[in-house]
């Protein structure tokens, strides 16, 4: 890293920071009121004294209505076994627990949660990324795909992937297609859209002077393609792979959620929700969204390598 | 004896816009000898460059005759007869000069051995040598105008045809240029056709200057330049220059009395 790269790093740290503390305040004050009907019952239980003492008058007041009357709780509402909002270091303690202490074979591993989802969202980016790209060739080339496909791709994202993934997943069971295949789909379906708007963008970019300039060294149409239009489309590519592999992995966890599948983040989602474990939906949340922040900043790092190997600044 | 390497007989051009059509070329007559360096001057719309493309063959004419070599234009640039020059440099930004330079050569299969030895010849004719590795970025404006100079000479067309290349340039690198284009004609004894919008540079190039007007785009006048091959900057001062150079403006200035 050069010393300007490093400036930028130190000078965008402290706003990313500011923003972090700020958001993990709200949630440290938020846990308070919306944990406090749970704690109350709770605390009734224990024979602490609760005001109001009845329970169904307390469904009367809000979360903060009947904080502000039991200030001496807020310490248990941070500890709650089955909080409705688990507090940043249950949610800690959780992640710690299985990332870090659970064996990567065990059921109970997120680091297994997270590799099954991230194979399927990897099979999906590639096949996605792929059809992506022909699509966009195809569109580049072809009058006719040129009106015709782009209509349909838009639409295909118009449909909410919620009510289609279960289709797609119960159709291809039913002639066979089980496992990784089906979430990879989805995650395909989700990933090709802006690699087929950023390609077909890119490989339009050239301007007509660099085609003229082509036209007189009297280049083949393949030539054009791999020696201007298909370099041209790199930065374009790369803005694409950035979104299209976010989009992939939140295609594997929407596919792993209405199937009852028995692992992947999305399983884990699914499990926390339906036994009251909160801890194990957010834990699971918490990794998704690391995993999708780890795979686009990859992207970012080899958008920047490859570009500066090809002489140009990432944008 | 001179050969003729371009000529046109009673050339038009019209396009078909949404406002009509528009005569960018009219009734153009012209017979460019081996070796001439010609300059095509006069203001926007007068059909220059499109004349200019009319001999790459990048345009279809939509009557009269036009050669070049002896044969159409089109036949004229599938034998990569000429290297073009455009107004704005266009170098692939993801190569380096010398894989700039290899464009062309690689299109048109040379050897890696000769696609080496023609860079680095051509590179010598522009004074680029030593930036084969650079990118585009890395050179100023007027570098990387020569740069794209060089690529145009690698593949040994004999003509080359440049299109206001200096025209986004300044007038100290300019006359730069010029003065180094010249050299390199020289050198090259290649048929050149060159845009431009400035009287000076019209004159101090050429062997043979067309002066054209717009509405429609016609040749007004044509003038041999009586000036010797051998130009230093300063002949823009002998009362010769001044003289071509008036002739010049006069042909500009008749091409505008119906405006």
């Amino acid at each position: 890293m050069d010393e300007e790269s490093q400036g930028v790093c130190v000078k965008s740290l402290l706003p990313v920071l500011t923003v972090i503390a700020a958001i993990l305040l709200f949630w440290v004050v938020s846990v308070v009121p919306m944990n406090m009907h749970l704690t109350a019952d709770q605390a009734q239980r224990q024979d602490i004294a609760v005001t109001p003492d009845a329970p169904a008058a307390r469904q009367e007041y809000s979360g903060i209505g009947l904080a502000l009357r039991n200030t001496h709780l807020f310490a248990m509402t941070y500890t709650l076994d089955r909080p409705r909002l688990p507090s940043p270091h249950q949610v800690a303690v959780e992640m710690w627990d299985t990332i870090a202490l659970k064996k990567i074979t065990s059921r109970r591993s997120l680091v297994y949660h997270g590799w099954v989802t991230l194979s399927a969202t990897l099979l999906g980016f590639a096949i996605g990324t792929g059809l992506g790209i022909l699509l966009a060739v195809g569109i580049v080339y072809n009058k006719a795909m040129d009106m015709s496909v782009m209509p349909w791709a838009i639409a295909s994202q118009t449909i909410p992937i919620l009510a289609l993934a279960p289709m797609i997943i119960v159709m291809l069971g039913s002639i066979g297609i089980q496992g990784l295949f089906p979430k990879a789909v989805i995650s395909a379906y989700l990933s090709f859209f802006p690699v087929v708007v950023g390609m077909v963008k890119g490989l339009r970019s050239p301007d007509a002077m660099q085609l003229d300039l082509l036209r007189t060294y009297h280049a083949s149409p393949a030539q054009g393609f791999w020696k201007l239009r298909l370099p041209a489309s790199v930065p374009y590519l790369f803005a694409s792979l950035k979104i299209g592999i976010s989009a992939s992995l939140v295609g594997a966890i929407v596919a792993e959620l209405p199937t009852g599948a028995r692992a992947g983040f999305g399983a884990r989602m699914l499990v926390g929700d339906q036994y009251g474990q909160p801890m194990v939906t957010w834990a699971a949340l918490f990794a998704a969204a690391i995993t999708a922040a780890a795979l686009v900043g990859m992207f970012s790092l080899m958008e920047r390598w490859t570009l500066r190997r090809m002489g140009m600044q990432a944008a | 004896m001179t050969e003729t390497t371009i000529s046109a007989s009673g050339l038009n051009l019209t396009f078909q816009t949404n406002d009509g059509p528009v005569h960018a070329l009219k009734d153009v007559n012209l017979e460019i000898n081996k070796g001439d360096f010609v300059s095509f001057i006069g203001p926007s719309g007068c059909g220059k460059t499109t004349f200019l493309r009319c001999i790459a063959g990048l345009e279809m004419p939509t009557g009269g005759q036009i050669s070049v070599n002896g044969m159409t234009p089109d036949e004229a640039r599938r034998a990569r007869a000429y290297g073009y020059v455009f107004q704005a440099a266009g170098l692939y930004p993801w190569r380096t000069i010398g894989g700039n330079i290899k464009l062309p050569l690689e299109i048109m299969g040379f050897s890696k051995a000769e696609q080496d030895e023609r860079v680095g010849r051509v590179l010598d004719l522009v004074d680029l040598a030593g930036f084969e590795k650079k990118f585009p970025w890395q050179l100023s404006g007027g570098m990387q105008q020569r740069a794209s100079i060089a690529r145009a000479l690698a593949f040994d067309a004999d003509i080359l045809l440049m299109d206001e290349p200096f025209g986004a340039l300044d007038e100290i690198v300019r006359d730069h240029l010029n003065e180094q284009l010249l050299q390199l004609w020289a050198r090259t004894e290649k048929t050149i056709g060159f845009v431009t919008h400035s009287i000076p540079e019209a004159v101090y190039l050429s062997t043979k200057i067309v002066v054209m007007s717009p509405r429609p785009g016609r040749i007004t006048d044509v003038i041999d330049s009586p000036l010797p091959k051998e130009r230093p900057l300063d002949i823009r001062d002998s009362a010769e220059f001044i003289a071509v150079a008036h002739r010049v403006r006069d042909g500009l200035r008749a091409g505008h009395v119906d405006d």
